[in-house]
């Protein structure tokens, strides 16, 4: 089962609830916490895991021969992304731009383009307590974290359960992380930004048709809004988080909460419970 | 003319919390919300919308199934597993166009995508440009660019002093396009682990592209240790900080009445970011004499 931690709105308590839910529930099942907020990924800071290997992501970008060019302008012409231009007797490429769909090099006529990886990321696995992490990481000054976040994918192990930790917003890496998930927790709080948020994220994973569950995190503080567009739009909220500054500072240091306070292992647990319950009852209701 | 953009590589640091102050606190400036995937600002400036417009970006492609023979190579040349059966997958298509360059029958046609607005709007402290990217789109750093572009014809020709924009978390790329040829990025950051991870990479984004960065430490005194840590690391790195603003649930109550703090309380968080944008703004003015 593949349960995907998402917000729309950054900083409402992904990776404390990701990091949460797959250290209570190592002990029940084989456990894979994937990291896919490849552009700031922290679920490292608080599982600390000894990195047992890495594995580079590229991408594929031209290469031209000039030697065999006849500045025909093809390429160029194909590039959807202007990662290519030829000026008189001088073929430029920008490799930053390109999205390595490989156009230019299948359809260069004099077969003059051929292709080399670039990295823009790498990938790193290890174990921490009995939980396998997954993570990947942008390199800074890259502007594409999807291919990254598709290399990290790869390594889910369909056997266990897989939390997949998604980047904030709802763009082409939300849907990159999230896509293939059987569930969607969506983390907010309960205040307007939390609220305007957590509806651009229902329609995202609406679009892709992933069942969704709130966790209303810092509750207490703020408004009741969040509740009421929940019930309004029948989104079950599966776990509520008050605002509590113990939590917040056993954050600030790194700590994952069920290990500073263990009592919420429990509920926790009871999350994943209300969450595969959700599951079965769907999957009940398709058969039928 | 000065832009100013607020980042933070964490989430939910404070960006908007600075960029509404500033909002009330600077004269003479037109805000941008660069934060396109889930845009927030508005919903501190009370805006008036003057102004919505299409953003067309990009294509997608589209198989005609009368013309298509099912011939699959396509399916194999797509990079981006966009095409299954014969039907394109919108979502996965990058409209990179190969698949409509290579089809024998010329089934394939690449249509214009309409993935979003832009919008002007009033506000009682200015103009605000702001944006929604459609549900699940692509080329948010070209609707940012989009904005960026709105934002500083507005100030030409009003004769503006500031373009103070809220930026998206992360460093890829809507940040990239909201950080090119500013006069100025303030990273708000927070003294957590993840925070601090954060910033780090956030730092070396604007060193990358040559943007000059200073540092806002929000919610300093959830742990001073960390804050210290970061007042060291800023300073072995040349980088100053400008402001640091004590933790406190004001905050939250000012955003569910939908204004700045600065006009919701005149405690200390109040007083501590007016004294941050002065420093700014000082910083700022004598950068452009010098």
């Amino acid at each position: 089962m593949i349960i995907s931690v998402a917000s729309g709105k950054g900083g409402t308590g992904k990776t404390l609830v990701a990091t949460s839910l797959a250290l209570s529930l190592r002990d029940i099942d084989m456990v894979q916490l994937l990291d896919c907020d490849v552009e700031e990924p922290n679920d490292h800071v608080f599982l600390k895991p000894e990195i047992a290997g890495n594995e580079a992501v590229s991408i594929l970008v031209p290469s031209v021969d000039e030697s065999k060019c006849t500045y025909c302008g093809k390429c160029a012409k194909v590039c959807a992304f202007n990662a290519i231009a030829v000026l008189g007797n001088h073929v430029l490429t920008f490799p930053q731009l390109c999205h390595g769909c490989g156009a230019c090099s299948y359809l260069c006529p004099e077969e003059a383009i051929s292709e080399e990886s670039r990295n823009t990321g790498v990938i790193e696995w290890g174990h921490a307590d009995g939980v396998g992490l997954v993570q990947g990481k942008l390199t800074v000054g890259e502007a594409m974290p999807v291919p990254v976040i598709r290399k990290v994918k790869e390594y889910i192990n369909k056997d266990g359960t897989a939390i997949v930790d998604v980047p904030p917003g709802t763009s082409c890496p939300v849907v990159e992380a999230v896509k293939d998930s059987d569930f969607c927790l969506l983390v907010t709080e309960p205040t307007p930004f939390g609220l305007n948020d957590l509806a651009l994220a229902v329609e995202t994973v609406r679009e892709l048709s992933i069942p969704c569950g709130v966790v209303l995190n810092r509750a207490g503080v703020g408004d009741r809004k969040v509740e009421e567009y929940c019930q309004k739009e029948n989104i079950p909220i599966l776990l509520t988080i008050p605002l509590d500054t113990e939590i917040a500072r056993l954050y600030s240091r790194g700590i994952p909460l069920v290990e500073g306070l263990p009592q919420w292992k429990e509920s926790f647990l009871e999350l994943y419970t209300r969450v595969k319950a959700l599951m079965d009852e769907r999957n009940h209701s398709i058969k039928r | 003319m000065k832009e100013i953009i607020v980042l933070s590589g964490k989430g939910g640091t404070g960006k908007t919390t600075m960029v509404g102050s500033f909002a009330a606190l600077a004269e003479s400036k037109v805000l941008a919300d660069c934060d396109v995937d889930a845009a927030d600002l508005y919903l501190l400036l009370s805006p008036s919308e003057k102004q919505k417009s299409e953003f067309w970006s990009g294509q997608v492609a589209c198989i005609d199934e009368d013309t298509c023979n099912e011939c699959g190579l396509c399916q194999e040349l797509c990079r981006f597993d966009a095409i299954k059966d014969f039907r394109v997958d919108p979502v996965s298509c990058e409209g990179c166009g190969f698949c409509s360059q290579i089809c024998p029958v010329e089934a394939i046609t690449m249509k214009e995508n309409m993935s979003g607005y832009w919008f002007i709007s009033d506000t009682r402290y200015g103009p605000l440009v702001h944006a929604r990217l459609g549900i699940a789109q692509e080329n948010s750093g070209k609707l940012v660019a989009a904005v960026r572009q709105q934002a500083k014809q507005i100030a030409n020709e009003r004769n503006l002093d500031y373009i103070i924009s809220d930026g998206p978390p992360g460093i890829g790329c809507p940040v990239i396009s909201s950080l090119s040829g500013v006069s100025l990025a303030l990273l708000v950051t927070e003294p957590t682990l993840s925070g601090m991870h954060d910033l780090e990479r956030v730092l070396g984004v604007c060193r990358h592209f040559g943007v000059p960065a200073l540092v806002c430490i929000n919610k300093y005194d959830l742990n001073e240790e960390n804050t210290r840590q970061i007042e060291s690391q800023c300073l072995s790195q040349g980088v100053d900080i400008v402001g640091k603003i004590s933790f406190d649930n004001v905050v939250t109550r000012s955003i569910v009445q939908g204004v700045p703090v600065v006009e919701y309380s005149d405690g200390r968080v109040t007083q501590e970011i007016e004294r941050m944008w002065h420093t700014l703004s000082t910083m700022l003015s004598n950068g452009s004499k010098g």
